[in-house]
């Protein structure tokens, strides 16, 4: 009976030698991912249940009155509203221009190499150093916009002062520093299409237009999918742009959402309504990526 | 049915040295003219070049007795068949057949029932609403075959079409192809280095070697009269045997090693030079007889026996180099044992040492060829 028992015993440490292994190979990733991600995203959740002390530490349950009051509040509905016509504004541009970039630079031009690092160059650029120099291009009378204007005799833009305009300005400078990344994945996806389909087109005498709409946009689709999903979250996520330029205002009309959060936490040091907001954002992007992938992967073909 | 006349072609990529030059053939119309040679011997270039998907550097290119050399792909009236097939992934079989179709823009009713007679043609008709990655190897070359075909295009290219199948279904497709082209009787230009198909398909061929045209001519002229060692060693299988041999003009014959040496009739004393390539068909070394002539037989070591069900290989040294013998039948042939062989004079090729030119063929006298008359 003791042998029996003592054999399974065995057994079951040597079954589980292989889950042991895995485990330790995932120990690394497991330690960083539970100490900056999974940590305090439930902390997250947690504290969006609670109104918070001058520390951060909770203090009163509120249970979802941070929610209802959010919702309730003219300021974050605005928000949100920013945020929405931040991605409408940013991601099909940014994406357009990226995929028109990346087909000119597919081309086999001589010296093609020197475009294609330019174009890609403004993935090297952090967004503080960018948006410091984009404040200098807005600046109302010395910046360089202004003075474009100022010769054809235009009038003269507040171009991140006049809430008509400001939302417009920063999602201009998030398109040109987000190109980068954009068209050297599509890029990347354009290289991977093969040439004989361009070749065997050709000798069936397809217009480049032809072969675009027939050929390139649908070998492309799986690296526009998932382009639009990163710019999108992306885009949900600006934070560094908004910092520098325009501190969300004027009068609140580029306070998005991230921004807003990073307010309510760090200035008005209301933790609890804060992560309220932190979890809506997380939630709206859920939805917008599970919508995308259910709506989207239908026209995606992959190889 | 048109002719394609390739006049004085040549191709370079660095203006400096040819990846191919001097090429002048005609290719007549309806015919198969295959392009065989080793890889990188420029064969697939030269059909790019007819195709319009490489410039011409040298030369002119008339299809239909009309030039071409600056016309796009397009408008030269031919369709191609890729190596790799490029079937668009993306595409049901149907919208890949008619692709070409939609492009020239065909009638709908048109496409409909062309398509529908190739993919019959193909046996295809089963498999119209997949996906390429959904179908085989082989009936993914038949999408691309179709591809070609429902274009009516009088003159067809194709690129190593049948190197990514196996052995098999390549064999099976050789003849399909083969068949499909003597149907609808379209000039067809077809690359290959595998010189089985070249054998097998062609009406004529050209063996192309360093980008120059090595020989030109029906593959059993070829086979029969090889225009130089490098033809003689690529088309076969085995190869032809070569050596040097050295003339010996008191004795009158060529020396080939210690053992082997070939006597010569005095009308060819020509042949005795001092250094002369001595070439013979594997299946052209005999096995000597009880009546062979003492001074005829000569004994060798075998070093290595394949026995392919009716028909053995084995293979001796010859001055360090492996001499490979054909026979048919099963013959019970050990590694070490001693063989003795003859050779027939009128089997030997020869090659001038200098331009590698052949200046003795073999004659008929053991090739085998057989008229019609001995069918009863």
């Amino acid at each position: 009976m003791t042998t029996v028992t003592k054999r399974r015993k065995i057994s079951y440490w040597q079954r589980s030698s292989n889950v042991r292994t895995a485990l330790l190979y995932l120990l690394p990733s497991i330690i960083l991912f539970t100490v900056f991600v999974f940590y305090p995203m439930f902390r997250t959740i947690y504290l969006s249940f609670f109104l918070t002390d001058q520390a951060g530490e909770a203090a009163i349950f509120v249970g979802l009155e941070n929610y209802t009051y959010l919702l309730e509040s003219d300021a974050f509905l605005n928000s949100i509203k920013a945020t929405f016509l931040f991605v409408l504004y940013t991601v099909p541009t940014g994406i357009i221009i990226a995929l028109i970039l990346a087909l000119l630079a597919n081309e086999k031009l001589r010296g093609i190499g020197f475009f294609r690092t330019i174009y890609a160059s403004t993935m090297g650029v952090s967004v503080a150093a960018s948006s410091v120099v984009w404040l200098f291009l807005f600046h109302p009378s010395v910046g360089m916009f202004n003075k474009f204007l100022n010769i054809f005799n235009l009038p003269q833009i507040e171009w991140l002062l006049d809430p008509t305009w400001a939302l417009f300005s920063v999602s201009l400078s998030t398109i040109w520093l987000n190109t980068g990344f954009s068209f050297l994945i599509i890029l990347g996806g354009l290289q991977n299409i093969d040439e004989y389909l361009y070749e065997s087109a050709r000798i069936d005498g397809a217009s480049y237009w032809y072969r675009l709409k027939r050929i390139t946009i649908p070998m492309l689709s799986p690296t526009l999918f998932f382009i639009i999903t990163i710019s999108l979250i992306n885009a949900f996520q600006t934070f560094g742009q908004i910092d520098i330029l325009t501190k969300g205002g004027p009068s609140q009309s580029t306070n998005l959402i991230v921004y807003s959060i990073y307010r309510e936490a760090f200035i008005n040091y209301q933790f609890g309504t804060a992560s309220a907001q932190a979890v809506f954002l997380f939630i709206c992007i859920l939805i917008v990526t599970i919508l995308q992938f259910k709506l989207g992967e239908k026209k995606v073909h992959y190889q | 049915m048109k002719r394609v006349e390739l006049i004085d072609i040549s191709k370079s990529y660095d203006k400096q040295s040819n990846v191919i030059s001097n090429i002048n053939v005609t290719i007549e119309p309806g015919e198969f003219f295959v392009l065989v040679g080793p890889s990188g011997c420029g064969k697939s270039t030269m059909l790019r070049m007819i195709a319009g998907l490489e410039d011409i550097t040298g030369g002119t290119l008339k299809i239909g007795d009309i030039e071409v050399n600056d016309l796009p792909p397009s408008k030269r009236d031919l369709s191609m068949v890729f190596q790799n097939y490029a079937l668009y992934p993306h595409l049901s079989v149907e919208d890949n057949i008619q692709f070409g179709l939609h492009v020239k823009k065909v009638d709908k009713k048109e496409r409909a029932k062309r398509t529908s007679e190739v993919a019959e043609m193909l046996g295809l008709t089963d498999y119209l609403k997949r996906k390429p990655r959904e179908l085989s190897g082989g009936q993914r070359q038949r999408v691309a075959l179709a591809r070609a075909i429902v274009t009516e295009a009088p003159i067809c290219l194709m690129d190593e079409p049948l190197s990514n199948l196996d052995a098999k279904l390549r064999a099976h497709m050789r003849s399909e192809i083969r068949q499909i082209q003597r149907r609808l009787g379209i000039t067809m230009i077809y690359v290959t280095h595998d010189q089985i198909e070249a054998m097998t398909m062609g009406d004529r061929i050209m063996i192309l070697h360093e980008g120059s045209i090595q020989q030109i001519g029906k593959p059993i002229d070829i086979y029969n009269n090889p225009a130089n060692p490098f033809v003689a060693t690529f088309i076969g299988s085995p190869p032809m045997n070569l050596a040097t041999g050295v003339g010996d003009k008191i004795m009158s014959t060529i020396r080939l090693s210690d053992s082997i040496v070939i006597p010569i009739p005095t009308a060819d004393a020509h042949y005795l030079t001092e250094q002369i390539i001595v070439g013979i068909r594997p299946e052209h070394i005999k096995a000597a007889t009880k009546e062979t002539v003492e001074k005829d037989k000569f004994i060798v070591e075998v070093s290595n026996v394949e026995i392919l069900g009716n028909e053995t290989i084995f293979t001796f040294l010859l001055n360090g180099e492996s001499w490979q013998v054909k026979w048919s039948g099963q013959w019970q042939i050990e590694i070490g044992d001693n063989i003795p062989l003859m050779m027939n004079y009128e089997s030997f090729c020869f090659f001038d040492s200098e331009t590698k030119k052949i200046i003795k063929t073999p004659s008929d006298v053991e090739n085998h060829v057989f008229g019609k008359e001995v069918f009863v």
